[in-house]
């Protein structure tokens, strides 16, 4: 059960970036461009997403365990380290440089585009390298 | 503002809510792209399968949605074959190092009001449209779109 609900909600988190074209780099350039003819529609998304998981996370952990596994996985750091601002610093340049995070790199894959394959080879790589030297 | 999309936004950022709700209700995880993927490359036993079929449907969802006859049909991803590879390298270096991308921190963390993950997205989108205020407008390689 833990795997169907695994890809269930892939299945989910996929519809919900292409409905709301973030899988486009174009469209989440568009919002990075502030100087540019701004687009908000990546706020909108953060903000839905952030209202649903906001109230839903605070229901869900007043349980004791989750549905299909005996206990909640979370972080427990909470220092805000110096891994923590040069990775972000790293991510955010290269998240300007092409429009692509995490998420709709992979998802992009749905495409078929030989750009998607590059890209998400290289992310691969860095996870790895990260990984590696932590 | 010509291409602001609001309801189609808020309508998807909803179901990527709700996709973290269910992976946390469900499964006690949560839904950060880099942290399933990179999870992948250390392999334990246990940890394997969901991981991977999480991010095969994550490609499945967009498949369907084009299928279905969605509006996005197409997409543009611009670079060169080496810029694309310094960017994903560095995307996948710093959500590597840092601990998590938009989803694991923007969404999930900032939705648990971690500090760590609020001070990350600040930071991650502050960096990004700098990256773009640069590229576009003091190389002028806006001709992009």
């Amino acid at each position: 059960m833990k795997l169907v609900a695994a890809l269930v909600g892939g299945l989910i988190f996929g519809l919900g970036l292409a409905i709301s074209q973030m899988v486009n780099p174009e469209k989440v350039l568009g919002f990075l461009d502030f100087t540019g003819s701004w687009d908000p529609s990546l706020a909108f998304v953060l903000g839905g997403a952030l209202v649903v998981s906001f109230i839903a996370f605070r229901l869900v952990l007043k349980r004791d365990t989750p549905v299909f596994a005996n206990r909640f996985s979370l972080p427990d750091k909470t220092d805000i380290d110096g891994g923590l601002i040069v990775g972000a610093v790293l991510f955010g340049i290269g998240w300007g440089l092409i429009g692509l995070c995490p998420g709709p790199a992979i998802a992009s894959l749905a495409y078929g585009m030989e750009e998607s394959l590059w890209f998400v080879g290289a992310l691969l790589a860095g996870l790895g390298v990260a990984r590696s030297i932590r | 503002m010509e291409n602001f999309t609001p309801i189609s936004a808020l309508i998807g950022g909803a179901l990527i809510g709700v996709s973290a709700s269910l992976l946390l209700w469900l499964n006690g995880r949560i839904a950060g792209i880099s942290g399933i993927a990179g999870g992948l490359l250390s392999p334990s036993k246990g940890e394997m399968g969901w991981r991977a079929l999480f991010l095969i449907g994550l490609v499945g969802g967009v498949a369907i949605y084009r299928l279905a006859g969605g509006e996005l049909q197409s997409i543009q991803i611009n670079g060169s074959i080496p810029l694309l590879l310094i960017g994903g390298l560095l995307v996948g270096l710093g959500t590597g190092i840092g601990g998590g991308c938009t989803s694991g921190h923007g969404v999930c963390g900032m939705a648990r009001l971690s500090p760590r993950s609020i001070v990350a997205t600040v930071v991650f989108l502050g960096v990004a449209a700098g990256t773009v205020f640069v590229t576009r407008h003091v190389l002028g390689w806006g001709a992009m779109s």
